[in-house]
C-alpha cells in the first residue's frame, strides 16, 4: 500500500481525460426495500449525513459546467427525500438528461404527475421477478410487485419513458422470458437484464445468487434471441456476470475515465462501490469543487490509465480496452485493488475464483443477509 | 411501442420521449441522449437531425439539405435515409403518425 503515499501521481488532464458524462447521485442510502444483492455499501449512510438541496443544486450546476450530460438520481430510494422535487426542477432547468431511478413503492399518480411537470425525463423502475411472492420475498417488502405493476402504469400514464430494471440471479433466472413480457406488457421502451455484480450485500449474499454456468448460457441465448425479434421494439440491455467471461468488464468505462458518482453525504467516487477499496480516501463535495476532485482527487488518480497495472495487464493487448478490470472486484477477491481483476481469464487466480463460484451454484442456496441498517459482519467476504 | 420502421421518402422522423438531441454549452457540441446512451454526432448528421421536428418528411429533409449544401439530391436522400434507419435500428428515431 505504498502507492498511497506517492502523491506524484498523473492527474485527469495529463492522461487527456475529459470531462465526465454523467453523475450517478445517490440522494440517499434509505429504502423501504432489503434487496440482498443492493449495490450499496454495507455501511449504510444515515439521514443525519445527507447533502441538503442546496448543496446538491450546487452539484447540479458544477455538473453542467463542466460539461456533464446526464444525471441518475438514484439511492437507496430517492423518492425518500421530499425535496426530490425541486432538484428535479433544478436538474432540468439546468439542461441534464434527469433520471430517476426508483423501486417506485413510495410514488403516488400526484408526484409522478408533478416530477414529470418539473422535467423528469425517464424513470427507471426495479422489479425483484415476475411473480409477486418471489419479487416480495427478495425485495422484503410485501406487497412491493403489485405496487411496481400499477407505478409502471403510472408512468406511461404521465408518458414518462419507462426502463424496467431487472435483476437476475439462479432464484428468478428461469423467469427471464417473463421478465421481458412484463417490459412490453408495460409498454416499456427499454429492459436492463442485469445478472447480479459481486460488490457489497451481494457479495456476501453469492452463495444465494451465482447462477451456474449452464443457466447463463440458457438466459443469455433467451436475451440474444429476444434482441432480434424485438429489435426497432423493446431495448435490450444485457449484463452478464463476468465471473463467466472470458475477459473482464471495461468497468465504468475505466477507472475515473467516463462516469463518476456521489454517495449521500457528499464524497465523490469513481464507481458505486470504490468505498469498499478502504485504503482509498475520497473527496467530498463540502469541501472541494467537484470539477478538482475530478482532475485532482488521489482516489480517482490512483488507477487511472495504465501506469498502475501489474502484469499480465500491463503487458496486455487489451490494456486500453479491459482497463484491468474492476478494481473493486480485484479488493474483494484478492485482497488487492492492484491486481489483475480474477474475472480475466489470464488473472492467475481466475480458476481458483471460478471453481469457487461454481461450487456455490451447486449447492442449495443459503438463507439471505437482507441489506438493512446495522448488520454486523464476521468474516471480510 | 411500434412496430420496426423502414425509414422511406415519406417518413416523417421524430425523437421519441425519452430521446433528446440537445446542445452540450460547455462542450460545444450537439449529442443524443438516452436513458444510459449518448451518441455523439458528425457535423452532417447534426445538420440533418436539426430538420427532425415530427412534420417534415424525409424528402423535404433532403432537398433542403442538397440545396443547402449544393450536392445532388439523389445522393442526399440516400445518405438522410441510410442515418435515421441506423439510429431507428438504436430506438433513438421513430415514425410520426
Amino acid at each position: 500500500m505504498d502507492d498511497i503515499k506517492n502523491n506524484n501521481l498523473k492527474k485527469a488532464s495529463e492522461h487527456g481525460i475529459q470531462a465526465p458524462l454523467a453523475l450517478l447521485a445517490e440522494l440517499s442510502h434509505r429504502c423501504p426495500l432489503q434487496c440482498p444483492y443492493c449495490s450499496n455499501p454495507v455501511q449504510l449512510e444515515k439521514k443525519t449525513g445527507e447533502l441538503t438541496t442546496d448543496e446538491w443544486k450546487s452539484v447540479i450546476d458544477q455538473a453542467v459546467e463542466m460539461g456533464m450530460h446526464q444525471i441518475h438520481l438514484s439511492g437507496g430510494e430517492p423518492t425518500v427525500r421530499h425535496d426530490l422535487e425541486d432538484i428535479v426542477e433544478h436538474c432540468s432547468k439546468q439542461g441534464l438528461y434527469t433520471n430517476l431511478i426508483t423501486s417506485g413503492v413510495l410514488l403516488n399518480p400526484d408526484r409522478l404527475k408533478k416530477l414529470e411537470s418539473l422535467g423528469l425525463e425517464h424513470v427507471q423502475l426495479s422489479f425483484q421477478d415476475t411473480d409477486h411472492e418471489n419479487a416480495d420475498r427478495i425485495g422484503g417488502f410485501k406487497g412491493g410487485h403489485a405496487k411496481k405493476l400499477e407505478v409502471a402504469k403510472w408512468v406511461r400514464d404521465v408518458e414518462l419513458p419507462l426502463t424496467c430494471n431487472c435483476v437476475v440471479h439462479r432464484q428468478n433466472i428461469d423467469n427471464l422470458e417473463n421478465f421481458i413480457q412484463m417490459a412490453l406488457d408495460l409498454d416499456a421502451e427499454r429492459v436492463e437484464i442485469a445478472q447480479v455484480q459481486y460488490y457489497g450485500w451481494a457479495l456476501k449474499n453469492r452463495a444465494a445468487f451465482i447462477p451456474t454456468p449452464e443457466q447463463l448460457d440458457h438466459a443469455t441465448e433467451i436475451v440474444e434471441k429476444a434482441r432480434i425479434d424485438l429489435k426497432g421494439k423493446l431495448v435490450i440491455d444485457y449484463v452478464i456476470p463476468d465471473y463467466y467471461a472470458k475477459h473482464p468488464k471495461n468497468c465504468m468505462g475505466g477507472w475515473g475515465r467516463r462516469f463518476l458518482n456521489m454517495n449521500p453525504k457528499g464524497d465523490v467516487l469513481p464507481c458505486h462501490a470504490a468505498e469498499t477499496i478502504s485504503h482509498l480516501k475520497f473527496d467530498n463535495v463540502r469541501e472541494k469543487s467537484l470539477k478538482w476532485i475530478w482532475e485532482n482527487s488521489e482516489a480517482f488518480n490512483m488507477y487511472r490509465g495504465t501506469d498502475w497495472m501489474p502484469d499480465p495487464c500491463k503487458s496486455c493487448d487489451r490494456k486500453e480496452i479491459d482497463w484491468g478490470g474492476c478494481r473493486c472486484q480485484a479488493m474483494a477477491l484478492t485482497g488487492d485493488a492492484k491486481n489483475t481483476d480474477p474475472a480475466c481469464s489470464i488473472s492467475p487466480m481466475h480458476n481458483e475464483i471460478f471453481s469457487m463460484a461454481a461450487e456455490e451454484a451447486r449447492r442449495a442456496p443459503p438463507e439471505f443477509i437482507y441489506r438493512k441498517y446495522g448488520v454486523r459482519f464476521n468474516s471480510p467476504i | 411501442m411500434t412496430d420496426i420502421l423502414k425509414i422511406d421518402d415519406e417518413t416523417i422522423p421524430k425523437f421519441p420521449k425519452h430521446v433528446k438531441f440537445r446542445y452540450n454549452k460547455a462542450r460545444d457540441e450537439w449529442v443524443i441522449l438516452a436513458p444510459e446512451r449518448l451518441v455523439k454526432l458528425d457535423p452532417i448528421a447534426v445538420e440533418i437531425l436539426k430538420m427532425v421536428n415530427g412534420e417534415r418528411e424525409v424528402k423535404s429533409i433532403s432537398l433542403e439539405l442538397s440545396k443547402k449544401f449544393n450536392a445532388p439530391e439523389d445522393t442526399i436522400i440516400s445518405d438522410v435515409k441510410e442515418m435515421l434507419q441506423n439510429l431507428s435500428d438504436k430506438g433513438f428515431i421513430e415514425e410520426n403518425g
